[in-house]
């Protein structure tokens, strides 16, 4: 059914349309309101049978995830930023604990400086956490990714976790086909655990395992990331024969024929970028974009093969590794190995930051043009002087004071701007 | 406790042996049918009070719920010493996650019980006194407040054992711990607030909450059973002590918790939705001396000079519990 949804009803219904059986969530923006959503539908009966826990921490809800889990229920949370860090041990347990916890992540910037708005660092920096790792380009895809999560997640008891760009996507009204009840119950069985808490077999879940098999215990949460690689797309095939859409799998690949430059980039942003190519097209330039829907497992020999023609890859990424360089640039370069390109990193969109199409344009004519350095990490849009001022001022006086607010009063800016409600 | 009267023959020691009393009056551990949910060859210390007060707690919930529990653990001296797999100690479904989860991961489990329909079995979680009242404690305010059916069991050895004995929220004044060594002008562990972590629990007002020691296993099979009998949150606080972090004879664990309790250093009550309903009163009360001198994390306030003030400021503890929750008063004890 057709229907014009914030992307965060969306989220909940697709989500409630999995019946899930306990959900544990703590409110962090831009992730409220699916759980707000998804706590009205349990309170109205709606979502039948459901166990939704309010729990203290992010912390908390993960763990509440994990016992759910291990006890046979179909568990999912929805978080952002500050709580996935605070997550951060409870996700590595998940993971090599081989449960199939699903969780939405809406994603937003890292503090400090504290900011609500949208980027990539938080679910970067879980990346190696252990679990699969899908980004939505639309919200049409992020309700058709968590239809597919779950079972996904279940088929090969791992733990996903779904990325939509906070604000972007998660507030944003767009038309969005939600599928119907039969229609999910038939793509989604029920949950079957692989190893579950029972008092008629007890088993002993979690205990210390030593120098002699631990490295073969990690081996095998690596040989099922793997195993994704192939599960990944054969569940976004089954998904279009059941829905007619053709959502998820591992990479979007626009307008990659005969392109000499590709664009890499993943999450909502690819929207613009198809726009700012579709131009250069027009213009005559061979330019095409690579989406990575699934950035974990990381696709290898798939990226490889679809950027195997091009000279030039430029990847646009919400995060960097500080001190280093380019995070998912990193691993295109890891990929591409032995092949004739050149690849740029480039940053943009951070801490909620516009990537316009205007900027977009001309990052890529400068690109075409061979006109950056490859050896250096890009800032899109970077206010250079703003910076060139504070670390004048900060050379000035060894007690200059927060950067931050410097920054901002520079700017004219007198408060800091968050809105009332956020955080 | 409402247990049959009956007469002690043994001078000094407390214990009836099980076949003065009658069948039904007899300990889970006496009964042909104990499960030995944590069963033997685990590597616990020898006189781990951790290792005894589990093995009581988990039998008594089992028989309580016949069987059908689910017991989640965090990280600490009971989980390592009862694993590494293969060799899992654990004849019940026992699940380890983290150090500081374990009450919110008993939570999920608990919840995931109801949703699919298996309400028939229930939950313990446990941990050390670390997991709990420190690492864990926010988990488990949160289990608490919340009333989660899951009964909590924190096995307070006072201090974080596994890790080599330092000090944790639960080690108390004076006692010389790996990071309160008997070092500078004040030796051992500062006098701070304290943290009695069951006067907090009962401020949640959860529907029970009650303290044991090690030294009387039947009155911990009983609050034990008496926990699985209410539906909520439950929190079980038991002293247990542990010869190797305290420095003290492994034939001791026992003489220890009594004293501990004889002293009035650990009172022993049971509270319902935050009221007191139960006090075990102290018997022959001791002066802490006779608590603190067997054990080596004190040697520091019994040497020449020792400190005689540190003593004094810790029997002023133990007369204020006292005072608090009525050891002393008239009982039928
Ligand atoms: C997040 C985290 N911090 C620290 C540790 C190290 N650690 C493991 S067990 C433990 C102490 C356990 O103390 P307690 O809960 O009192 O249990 P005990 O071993 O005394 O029975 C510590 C500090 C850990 N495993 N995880
Ligand atoms: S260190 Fe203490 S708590 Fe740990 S096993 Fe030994 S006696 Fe038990
Ligand atoms: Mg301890």
């Amino acid at each position: 059914m057709r229907s014009q949804l914030e992307g965060s009803q969306a989220v909940a219904r697709a989500v409630a349309l999995c019946r899930p059986q306990v959900i544990a969530a703590y409110p962090i923006s831009p992730q409220t309101h699916i759980v707000e959503s998804l706590s009205d539908r349990v309170r109205t009966g709606e979502l039948a049978g459901c166990e939704y826990l309010l729990v203290d921490s992010e912390f908390s809800a993960m763990s509440a995830c994990i016992g759910a889990s291990a006890a046979g229920a179909r568990s999912y949370t929805a978080t952002s930023s500050q709580g996935l860090l605070f997550m951060a041990e409870a996700l590595f347990n998940t993971s090599g604990l081989g449960l199939p916890v699903v969780m939405t992540l809406a994603n937003r910037a890292i503090g400090a400086p504290i900011n609500i708005w949208n980027d990539h660092s938080d679910a970067m920096a879980m990346r190696d956490s252990g679990w699969i790792q899908l980004y939505a380009e639309s919200n049409q895809e992020a309700v058709d990714l968590h239809v597919q999560a779950f079972r996904l997640a279940e088929s090969l008891s791992v733990p996903v976790m779904v990325c939509m760009d906070g604000f972007v996507l998660t507030h944003a009204f767009e038309e969005v086909d939600l599928p119907t009840q039969e229609q999910v119950d038939a793509f989604l069985p029920p949950f079957v655990p692989q190893q579950l808490l029972d008092p008629d077999d007890p088993v002993t879940i979690g205990a210390m395992v030593g120098p002699e098999a631990f490295a073969e215990v990690k081996y095998l949460v690596h040989a099922t990331q793997v195993a994704a690689l192939d599960e990944v797309p054969a569940i976004a095939a089954d998904f279009e024969r059941a829905f007619g859409r053709d959502s998820g799998g591992l990479l979007k690949r626009y307008r990659l024929e005969d392109a000499e430059t590709v664009v890499v980039a993943l999450g909502s942003v690819l929207g613009t970028i198809e726009d700012v190519v579709d131009s250069l097209r027009d213009d005559g330039f061979r330019i095409g974009v690579l989406g990575i829907t699934c950035f974990r497992p990381w696709p290898h020999d798939e990226v490889r093969a679809a950027l195997g023609d091009a000279t030039r890859v430029v990847v646009v990424e919400r995060a960097f590794a500080v001190g280093a360089g380019g995070i998912v640039g990193q691993n295109v370069r890891d990929a591409t190995r032995g092949l004739p390109v050149v690849v740029q990193d480039v940053v943009a969109g951070l801490g909620g930051r516009p990537i316009t199409r205007t900027s977009l344009r001309g990052l890529f004519e400068d690109v075409v043009a061979d006109r950056l350095d490859a050896s250096h990490l890009h800032f899109l849009d970077l206010d250079v002087e703003l910076v060139q001022r504070e670390l004048a001022r900060s050379r000035a006086r060894r007690r200059s004071g927060p950067h931050a607010e410097h920054m901002l009063r520079d700017l004219g800016t007198v408060a800091s701007g968050t809105p009332h409600g956020g955080g | 406790m409402p247990f049959q009267e009956i007469k002690l023959y043994q001078a000094g020691t407390f214990v009836a042996g099980n076949r003065l009393l009658d069948p039904e009056q007899r300990s889970v551990q006496a009964r042909t049918g104990r499960s030995n949910s944590l069963t033997s060859g685990h590597r616990a210390c020898q006189g781990c009070g951790e290792a005894l007060g589990a093995r009581y707690v988990l039998d008594a919930a089992m028989r309580a719920t016949d069987g059908k529990l689910v017991a989640v653990n965090s990280t600490g001296c009971l989980e390592v010493f009862s694993t590494p797999y293969p060799e899992s100690s654990w004849q019940l479904p026992w699940l380890h996650s983290l150090f500081g989860n374990g009450p919110a991961v008993a939570s999920g489990v608990a919840a995931a019980l109801r949703a699919t329909g298996r309400d028939d079995s229930r939950v313990v979680g446990q941990a050390g006194d670390g997991g709990t009242v420190d690492i864990g404690f926010g988990a488990l305010s949160g289990m608490f407040e919340r009333n989660d059916d899951v009964l909590f069991v924190c096995y307070d050895n006072e201090g974080y054992m596994n890790t080599g004995v330092q000090r944790s929220g639960a080690t108390p004044p004076g006692a010389a711990t790996a990071t309160t060594k008997a070092l500078g002008p004040e030796p051992g562990n500062v006098f701070g607030q304290g943290k009695f972590v069951p006067l907090i629990a009962m401020a949640h007002e959860i529907p029970y909450v009650a303290t044991a020691t090690v030294a009387e296993l039947r009155d911990l099979e009983y609050k034990v059973e008496k926990a699985m009998s209410f539906h909520g949150a439950r929190y079980l606080h038991v002293f247990v002590p542990c010869p190797l972090g305290w420095r003290a004879a492994a034939a001791d664990t026992i003489k220890l918790a009594r004293l501990a309790k004889e002293s009035g250093v650990f009172p022993v009550f049971e509270a319902e939705h935050g009221e007191v309903t139960e006090v075990s009163r102290i018997r022959r009360q001791v002066p802490v001396e006779e608590y603190l001198r067997p054990q080596g994390r004190y040697a520091h306030l019994f040497g020449d000079p020792g400190r005689p003030d540190v003593v004094a400021r810790i029997q002023a503890r133990a007369d204020r519990n006292i005072a608090r929750f009525g050891l002393l008063g008239e009982g039928d004890e």
